[in-house]
């Protein structure tokens, strides 16, 4: 039984102008214990998607179809009907979400442990001396110092420390699901791999389930079990990981792979994608990504293509040229897509 | 032969409510015409301060700015105006750096007229036509129309990039100019700028905090790594990146996430004996880095600033321990 699972999610932006597609019939699951890599450009609708799981869109955001299915002990509810008190208990306590510490995601007035209190008292945590107990036990578990940080103001601390308080926070309640968005973006080398390594220690400990959203394929590459590539709003592959990156059959998913340089092993054919992402209100018609695509055939912008089974039943793509693709790719060896092109 | 630009032991200090910080700390670099290289390091070390001392936007307090041989902070007049055309800064944010109620034309002709460079507007479009073209805007007629919100963010930059054109510079710094771009379209803009220095001749210096961006820009040139105000490594960018000599760099390259699993989940880790950075208000004494550091030798790295000295394979490490292992090594090879 997953844990989560969306069916047909579509999510629109109300502007005067009209709706913008952000996000367009997206299905997934996700199993216990599994973390899901969601990646794609800006305005790929991944934070859209993100954010419309836990149901925090900002106003003028409307939910158009589909299901978001939570099960919990065998119960399964969907999150669209929840009201409330009970959208409110699922927000927290059931499924936390990470936000970038980078922006602004404290409230930069009160104390690290005021945030921490606050947090507790909207969930019914109301003894001083059990959430200060909890807190000092989660923020042993991010490695950081109760005493220190506790009494400190946001702005003290360094982004790296910023990160995990938002990450010890978000596990107060023992969520069964934790969403993350760009956990890594703006924080150093060495801070980024402390954190991954933080991300990999809490999910073997708790057991929890994890969806992150990055632009950044290098954290995909370190914690994914499987991957979603979005492009314009929709889901244009997913796979596991390793089918992802040295077996991908979208088009878009070889371009986003092959943009990005490694500092360990050969170069390769490392080259931008031409183009930019198409305007979610005129989507041309047919493959949204046929205009940018270097396979792309007459019948690419004749209709969308539906997602379909390539190589394995959990290797999905939407590309009806995704045999040509895997025949330009040649190898199916364990080798980046940008040595495969070189 | 004199390099083009050269930063000779150049120091910048700046005093702070708290204290004096030393952002910059003896950092010399040499720049050859055409040349290609990056500077990479965590924040707060120093580069983007190297990047303003280079452009002469900061003045050192301590060492010397040559530009073609001679101090720039000495000259005044034509020849000072010369090294503010030659040298250009493009900044990291092409949201912010660019006027917003300013269309492309404008930005890009008001230097062109500043420098009289144009003296019509038929004369100056003709230019900007030109300086789009060079950094792929095409057709110019669809772009210098345009407001920069009507820009993509790849867009932006490139119409930063050509602002930066317009005056001929022979050398260009890049701050961090690409990070604000989608990860899809930064391959693209980092070989427009080595397009400039293989096709035209500019120096560039791109400064950067991803070393796999670095390693990609700078694959035919050198690559600095710097550590609280030092450079720690200067070194060719496949030596660098295959077998770093000083322990920061070796750290940095072992705890970089890449974009490939297997490689990436099988990395062997250099486990540092802190992960706190040291204040630029009390940095530790000889080694900056020796806190830190595994190989950190007590009565050594503890007491003495190591120098950047030379070792074999055309490069440069600041190191104690790295210069004695590999210089003893050439040592051994000899004998």
């Amino acid at each position: 039984m997953p844990v989560l699972s969306v069916r047909g999610l579509s999510i629109d932006y109300i502007t005067r102008k009209g709706p913008v597609h952000a996000v367009r019939d997206v299905s997934f699951e996700l199993e216990k214990s599994e973390t899901l890599a969601i990646i794609g450009e800006s305005g790929s609708g991944k934070t859209t998607l993100a954010v419309g799981l836990i149901r925090l869109s900002p106003r003028g955001t409307k939910v158009t179809s589909g299901e978001i299915l939570y099960t919990k002990s065998g119960l399964t509810t969907d999150v669209r009907t929840l009201d409330d008190e009970d959208l409110r208990e699922y927000r927290w306590a059931e499924a936390a979400m990470v936000f970038q510490a980078a922006l602004n995601s404290f409230n930069p007035v009160i104390t690290i442990w005021e945030q921490f209190n606050d947090t507790a008292r909207a969930h019914g945590m109301k003894d001083h001396r059990r959430v200060r107990d909890r807190a000092d036990e989660l923020l042993d578990l991010v490695h950081l110092d109760a005493k220190r940080v506790l009494p400190a103001f946001p702005h003290e601390l360094s982004g790296g420390m910023k990160q995990r308080v938002l990450i010890a926070l978000a596990l107060m309640l023992e969520p069964q699901l934790v969403i993350l968005d760009e956990p890594t973006t703006a924080l150093d080398i060495l801070t980024q791999r402390s954190i991954i390594d933080l991300l990999k220690q809490l999910r073997e400990r708790l057991g929890f389930s994890m969806i992150f959203i990055s632009h950044d394929l290098t954290i995909a590459a370190e914690l994914a079990d499987r991957m979603i590539t979005m492009y314009a709003g929709r889901v244009v592959e997913e796979a596991n990981v390793d089918d992802m990156f040295y077996r991908p059959r979208h088009p878009y998913s070889v371009g986003l792979l092959r943009a990005v340089p490694r500092v360990s092993g050969a170069l390769g054919s490392v080259a931008s994608i031409p183009g930019s992402p198409p305007d979610l209100m005129r989507l041309p018609k047919g493959c949204s990504y046929a205009p940018r695509c270097p396979y792309a055939i007459d019948e690419c912008r004749a209709a969308d293509p539906p997602l379909v089974a390539v190589d394995t039943v959990r290797h999905q793509a939407a590309c009806i040229r995704w045999k040509h693709v895997a025949e330009v790719l040649g190898s199916n060896a364990e080798v980046p897509v940008a040595e495969k092109l070189a | 032969m004199t390099p083009l630009i050269e930063l000779d032991h150049v120091s910048r200090t700046f005093a702070t409510p708290a204290g004096a910080i030393t952002a910059v700390d003896a950092v010399s670099l040499a720049l050859g015409q055409g040349e290609a290289m990056c500077l990479v390091g965590e924040s707060g070390c120093g580069k983007t301060t190297t990047g303003r001392l280079l452009t002469g936007l900061l003045r050192p307090t301590g060492g010397r700015l040559l530009y073609e041989g001679k101090d720039v902070w000495l000259t005044k007049g034509a020849d000072l105006a010369r090294f503010r055309r030659a040298v250009q800064l493009v900044h990291q944010d092409p949201y912010a750096s660019l006027n917003p109620t300013r269309t492309v034309f404008q930005t890009l002709s008001a230097p062109l007229y500043r420098h009289k460079k144009a003296s019509s507007s038929r004369q100056a479009l003709g230019a900007v036509n030109e300086l789009l073209k060079r950094v792929d805007l095409t057709p110019p007629e669809n772009f210098v129309t345009k407001y920069p919100h009507q820009l993509s963010g790849g867009q932006r930059q490139r119409v930063a990039i050509a602002r930066a054109l317009t005056v001929d510079p022979k050398v260009i710094v890049a701050d961090e100019a690409v990070s604000m771009v989608d990860v899809s379209i930064r391959i693209s803009l980092l070989n427009l700028l080595l397009a400039l220095a293989r096709e035209f001749g500019v120096t560039i210096v791109l400064i950067t905090h991803d070393l796999a961006v670095a390693r990609y820009f700078a694959r035919r040139g050198r690559i600095g790594v710097m550590y609280l105000g030092r450079v720690v490594e200067l070194a060719d960018t496949e030596a660098l990146v295959t077998d770093p000599a000083h322990p920061y760099s070796a750290a940095l390259i072992a705890a970089i996430p890449e974009a490939d699993p297997d490689i990436t989940r099988s990395k062997r880790r250099v486990e540092l004996r802190s992960a706190e950075i040291p204040s630029l208000l009390s940095l530790p004494p000889g080694c900056t880095f020796h806190p830190r550091c595994p190989l950190s030798e007590a009565g050594l790295c503890d007491v003495k600033i190591p120098e950047l000295l030379p070792i074999p394979g055309a490069r440069e490490v600041a190191c104690h321990v790295a210069v004695r292992e590999r210089t003893g090594e050439r040592a051994a090879v000899t004998a």
